[in-house]
């Protein structure tokens, strides 16, 4: 654990947006719009372009962190900002800033309305989701949790459409819900650690090397399930989704698609597998047969959808089921595949809603009937389309086909149920994603408001071709986006299912014995039953 | 030259990028055509080439990358070319270059020109990988490539609502075949570890049991009923005929069906190790020969009659898989690419001279006008039927031989029987569209033509090929085709079991006072019998529709045996049954489940917040009414506060934590918005 640098790079990343911001928003008159939009996006590709040296310089043999900075902060509770990277975050951190670049990008001309306080919203967003992916430190990844919740509302609640309000709220309501949960466990956590070693800190590592007393683990386990199970969302706890991305601004709805999602599925990664892997294990069935009926439900719920938004909504939450399915498969294929299939949504969801904020801009309407034979008019569109719409549904030679493929085949190595169950999931995605491209760009263009729509021009390409590039990339060659991922993902794999082999019959079921953590002090309250701890830390939070 | 083998791939390629990138700015009716029939031509040269060499012995098996590395799988990117491959190369790129060659001139009017010649080019590239490819993933990279490629040209002529729902049920159908060809990819992976060929073919004998290699083999073929148009998983090949015509020809004749059949044939290691698969691949292609063909005859669009065909002959192919004559299936392929490519570039110049009329109650009596297409037509039309010495002859014969020798009887009676129909289906569309008095439509008489050069010379090359390449096949059993093939499949003398064999046997012993124990005087015996059976259908088709026997009139024939006629016509409704089982109940299970979101989840959410509300509307009641109202008193006030403050003064750090972040939280709030 060291930082090969020798200078600050995650702290620079995290705060380079925010160092755009600033200027943003005392500098800038409000009615420079095209100064603030150039100082927005530079800002953005700045970041982008230095995160770039992250890949660069990262280690591929280690699971250690990179990079790592470590400071204390409040000595008294242990709080400190520490900072570092692993092949769990490297390819979502290098997402995030290339994604935000492109939602700025694309709302260009979308936003004219209170541009300025739209674009400092993107970088403290884009600040937050770079602390989130980047914290070690539970205080830290809490605050920058939180600190993405605040622009994200506002984006919905001031540029979003007709029912921004309700939708707003209910994005912030039930996230805010989800991750109060998330502290009480973080608390949680921290009185047990202090409990059995006399330190108080919220340092993640430590955690992570801590065998916490299995029924600690249960309780932890399932208020984080909470808190990431709104943020994937995982059926039943999904429905803000489609309504969030109905109403938010195109680039709302792209880095809400494309990133905001994978923070539930990188919470499961990184912090319930290695922290309570014994309740991971113990929560299998449960967390799978979740999964598999969001695959298959929202799957079929796309075949109802009128509006293309919703309907690529719920193909999120149909995707999103199976990334929280290969995670819960406890072997290298599965998770590989899953933390791919976090990018590959994220290129793949973004590219999607990306296209039809082009079309809105165009038409001010996103019903799937209002459209037909588009693809006679805006053949780069059409093109561009359905290269979105075969990465979505997986298609060899393209992204979406190699972390499906891996999540399916570590699916299929636990259960050939799973496997077969989750495979119908594909077969319905091609249905709806199909049926989709069929409505919207084949058929006679019979509606004389579409006559005469102008295809992409150069910005707005340029807002899909890097995407598509890396759709391909990962497709053809996913090797180098893989090895990042090995050492890793090895190492979650020993954590969480230590007697985890390769071969077929390598899983094992059954929950490991519950390690012991040594005497208990005398005078403290014993764990046992569903523990007393947490049950009182919970019954506070009410 | 061999070791160049990744340049056949790599010209169309490289035609598709240009074509692609370049092709609607730049090009449009020029160019495109030369880049995309150049670079197939030249990867047919190179294919040529590495035929001659593979004839002559060499082999190649070479990973040029890693594609896929995570756990314990490791999936290269690298190309097999063995005579298998060979073979199939000669198809792809061959077949390919005359169909590009014709379309220069079928296509020439389109909006689409560059579009429709890089979707060629993509294709030819997915089928190359196909066959091309050393292990089983890049056999369904290519094999999905292809599906789009299908997907996209079934639908290229957009506008149509009937080919946009002709292309998606394509690739949906086929979407359903690939879960099959996935699982059985996981299953092998699971067993073996692996998904290169020389690898699972290896340790496949020895590590895999028979109801494991039951189960692998069952998934790969329900991809391959799929890919190849089979029983259950036919019903998108004959709406595909919304595509070009070109397109049928090269994908949904030629080329892309056959995949199927390369598949089983290049797996032909674990298939043959179940029997029970075996005995359903025969099956199911067996009743799908018949039931196709059957089909074919009560249809009225050329191309439809043609399509029921492809599927009847690629049902033929399965059964001689199933029946473990590999060498006689894929020879079937490679026959009936060029007699079944031509039979649909034959169709594609019948359409182009009659200004796209597809019914062939409306035409008659083409022959004079366009004799070059008739012509080849009827060689073709020949092959298919299965006369001699026509290239279909051969290759139909031995995979019948292969059923009789084998003891197989109903299999081959009804292979028979569909050999009767194919002959008879296609005798019908020959006297039909080409003799007898012209029906055509009198607008469109003035315009009939033959058409250029530039399509005619595929047709006369691909009749050409349809009347000679039996020739490869003799003497039966024993020529070209069987020696090169047999170095995949193995050199393996087919014993003659079964009773009728053995009554055959004692017959000519008696007969010829010496007894035989080969079955060569059989196997000629049984060639007569199907060619009699091919002539006898003709025959029929000829008394129907050429000398009009009056007590053979087709159309009191279909009111006497109507409802047999209808389930012909109407195709069995399958595609009724399939909307009816699957269709429409998984669309009302979409509508009822999106329902189901929005009144029990949702509403639950909703109702959740609404008590909240109300929780907080009663809250604000009680504090306004009730406790505003009794705190009159200092004492009770002081308590009352003292135990809000104790409440805080906890010493719980959680506590002060919690409210801390809120804090933070909220102040950054309120700055951020003002």
């Amino acid at each position: 654990m060291n930082n090969v640098l020798g200078f600050p790079i995650l702290s620079l990343i995290i705060f380079l947006p925010l160092i755009g911001a600033i200027p943003i928003m005392l500098l800038v008159p409000k009615h420079k719009f095209e100064l603030i939009r150039w100082l927005s996006a530079i800002t953005t590709f700045v970041t982008f372009l230095v995160s770039l040296i992250l890949i660069i310089n990262f280690d591929t043999t280690t699971h250690q962190m990179q990079f790592v900075e470590r400071h204390s902060w409040i000595p008294s509770i242990g709080v400190q900002y520490f900072l570092g990277i692993d092949g769990i975050s490297i390819l979502l951190i290098l997402l995030t800033t290339m994604i935000t670049f492109i939602a700025v990008l694309s709302s260009w001309h979308a936003i004219e309305e209170r541009l300025k306080e739209f674009h400092v919203s993107i970088l403290i967003l884009e600040v937050g989701m770079l602390g989130a992916f980047m914290a070690l430190d539970f205080i830290f990844f809490y605050v920058f949790w939180e600190v993405m919740l605040v622009p994200m509302y506002f984006i919905i609640g001031i540029w979003g459409g007709p029912r921004k309000l309700y939708s707003a709220i209910k994005f912030f309501l039930y996230t805010l819900m989800g991750s109060v949960f998330m502290l009480i466990a973080i608390l949680a956590l921290f009185f047990v650690y202090h409990h059995y070693t006399g330190v108080y800190t919220f340092d993640i590592l430590k955690y992570m090397e801590l065998n916490f007393p299995y029924n600690v683990q249960w309780w932890v386990f399932l208020a984080f399930f909470l808190g990431f199970a709104v943020k994937v969302p995982m059926f039943p706890f999904h429905t803000w989704l489609p309504d969030a991305h109905v109403e938010a601004p195109t680039a709302g709805s792209v880095i809400l698609a494309g990133i905001l999602l994978k923070m539930g599925t990188y919470g499961f990664v990184r912090f319930s597998l290695t922290i309570t892997p014994d309740a991971a294990q113990a929560f299998v069935p449960f967390i799978v047969t979740l999964s598999l009926i969001a695959i298959i439900y929202a799957g079929l719920v796309c075949l109802a959808q009128k509006d293309m938004k919703k309907l690529i909504a719920y193909s999120s939450v149909s995707h999103m089921g199976f990334i929280t399915l290969g995670t819960f498969t406890f072997n290298p294929q599965g998770i590989e595949g899953a933390l791919l299939q976090m990018i590959n949504h994220g290129l793949s969801s973004a590219a999607l809603f990306l296209i039809v904020g082009l079309i809105y801009e165009r038409r001010h309407t996103r019903m799937i009937s209002e459209f037909g034979g588009l693809a006679k008019i805006m053949p780069v569109y059409a093109v561009l389309f359905a290269v979105a719409i075969m990465s979505s549904i997986g298609l060899p030679g393209l992204n979406g086909f190699i972390g499906e493929f891996l999540v399916l085949l570590g699916t299929f190595k636990v259960s050939y149920v799973w496997a077969l169950l989750a495979a119908t999931g594909i077969v319905i995605g091609a249905a709806y994603s199909l049926w989709l491209y069929q409505r919207v760009m084949f058929g006679k263009l019979e509606n004389p408001e579409n006559m005469h729509l102008s295809d992409l021009n150069l910005r707005e390409k340029w807002t899909l071709i890097p995407l598509v590039i890396l759709m391909f990339w990962i497709g053809l060659y996913p090797k180098p986006f893989l090895n990042t991922m090995h050492a890793s993902v090895n190492n979650i794999v020993q954590r969480v299912n230590p007697g985890y082999t390769p071969g077929l019959e390598s899983f094992k079921v059954e929950a490991r014995e519950i390690p012991s953590v040594g005497e208990l002090p005398a005078g403290h309250i014993p764990i046992d039953g569903p523990g007393i701890p947490v049950a009182t830390v919970q019954q506070q939070g009410h | 030259m061999i070791n160049y083998a990744w340049l056949i791939p790599l010209f169309p390629t490289i035609a598709a990028i240009i074509n692609g990138l370049f092709g609607r700015k730049y090009m449009r009716h020029h160019y495109s055509d030369y880049i995309a029939t150049g670079a197939v031509m030249t990867s047919f040269l190179i294919s040529l080439v590495i035929f001659f060499e593979v004839v002559s012995g060499s082999t190649l098996n070479v990973n040029y990358w890693d594609w896929i590395v995570s756990g314990d799988l490791h999936v290269s990117f690298g190309f097999l070319i063995d005579p298998l491959t060979a073979i199939m190369l000669l198809v792809v790129t061959g077949i390919s270059s005359l169909v590009h060659l014709y379309s220069i001139g079928y296509m020439h009017d389109d909006d689409g020109y560059y579009r429709f010649f890089t979707y060629l080019s993509m294709f030819t590239v997915s089928m190359l990988i196909l066959i091309m490819g050393n292990n089983y993933l890049l056999m369904f990279f290519g094999w999905e490539g292809v599906g789009l490629c299908s997907y996209l040209l079934i639908g290229f002529w957009f506008e149509k609502k009937s080919a946009g729902d002709a292309a998606k049920k394509a690739f949906v159908v086929n979407r359903v075949g690939d879960l099959g060809f996935v699982l059985g990819l996981f299953l092998l992976i699971s067993q073996l570890g692996t998904l290169d060929y020389e690898q699972v073919f290896q340790l496949a004998p020895i590590h895999l049991t028979t109801g494991v290699a039951t189960a692998i083999t069952l998934l790969l073929f329900v991809g391959a009923t799929a890919k190849s148009a089979q029983i259950p998983l036919y019903t998108w090949l004959p709406d595909a005929m919304e595509g070009p015509t070109p397109v049928s020809a090269l994908i949904h004749a030629a080329t892309m069906v056959t995949a199927g059949v390369y598949m089983v044939a290049r797996s032909h290691v674990i298939y043959s190790m179940s029997p029970t698969t075996m005995e359903i691949v025969a099956v199911v292609g067996a009743i799908t020969a018949l039931f196709a063909a059957t089909i074919a005859i009560a249809q009225n669009d050329i191309k439809r009659i043609v399509a029921y065909s492809t599927v009847s002959q690629l049902g033929y192919m399965f059964m001689g898989l199933g029946l473990g004559a590999y060498t006689a299936g894929v020879y079937h392929l490679f026959t009936h690419a060029f007699f079944k490519a031509c039979l649909f570039l034959g169709c594609g110049s019948v359409i182009h001279a009659l200004s796209g009329e597809q019914d062939i109650r409306r035409m008659g009596g083409l022959f004079p006008h366009i004799k070059l297409t008739a012509i080849t037509f009827l060689i073709a039309a020949l092959a298919n039927a299965g006369i001699f010495p026509f290239a279909g002859f051969f290759s139909k014969d031995e995979i019948l031989w292969a059923a009789f020798s084998g003891g197989h009887y109903v299999i081959w009676g009804i292979g028979a029987t569909a050999a009767f129909c194919s002959a008879f289906y296609m005798f019908r569309l020959y006297f039909v569209a080409f003799t007898g008095e012209s029906r055509v439509d009198h607008h469109v008489a003035h315009h009939i033509h033959e058409s250029p050069s530039v399509m005619t010379g595929p047709l006369v090359l691909l009749a050409f090929l349809a009347a000679t390449v039996g020739a490869l096949a003799l003497p039966p059993g024993n020529g070209f085709i069987h020696h090169f093939l047999g170095n995949v499949f193995g050199h393996h003398e087919h014993n003659v079991t079964g009773i009728a064999a053995e009554f055959f046997h004692k017959f000519s012993a008696l007969v010829t006072g010496e007894p035989t124990a080969h079955g060569h005087l059989l196997e000629y015996f049984m060639m007569l019998v199907s060619l009699a059976i091919a002539l006898s259908g003709i025959g029929l088709a000829y008394l129907m529709y050429y000398k009009k026997v009056e007590a053979l009139n087709p159309e009191v024939l279909a009111v006497r045996f109507r409802l047999i006629y209808r389930a012909f016509l109407n195709k069995y409704w399958v595609d009724e049954l399939y909307d009816f089982l699957f269709v429409n109940p998984i669309k009302r299970a979409g509508q009822g489940l999106w329902d189901f979101d929005g009144k029990i989840i949702d509403g639950t959410v909703n109702g959740v917040s609404r008590l909240t509300l109300i929780k907080g509307e009663i809250t604000n009641f009680l504090d306004k009414y009730v406790v505003d109202g009794t705190v009159n008193g200092l004492a009770i006030f002081v308590d009352f506060k003292s135990r809000i403050l104790r409440r805080t003064q906890t010493g719980d750090v959680q506590n002060y934590a919690l409210v801390m972040l809120f804090g933070v939280v909220f102040v950054m709030g309120i700055y951020y918005f003002y």
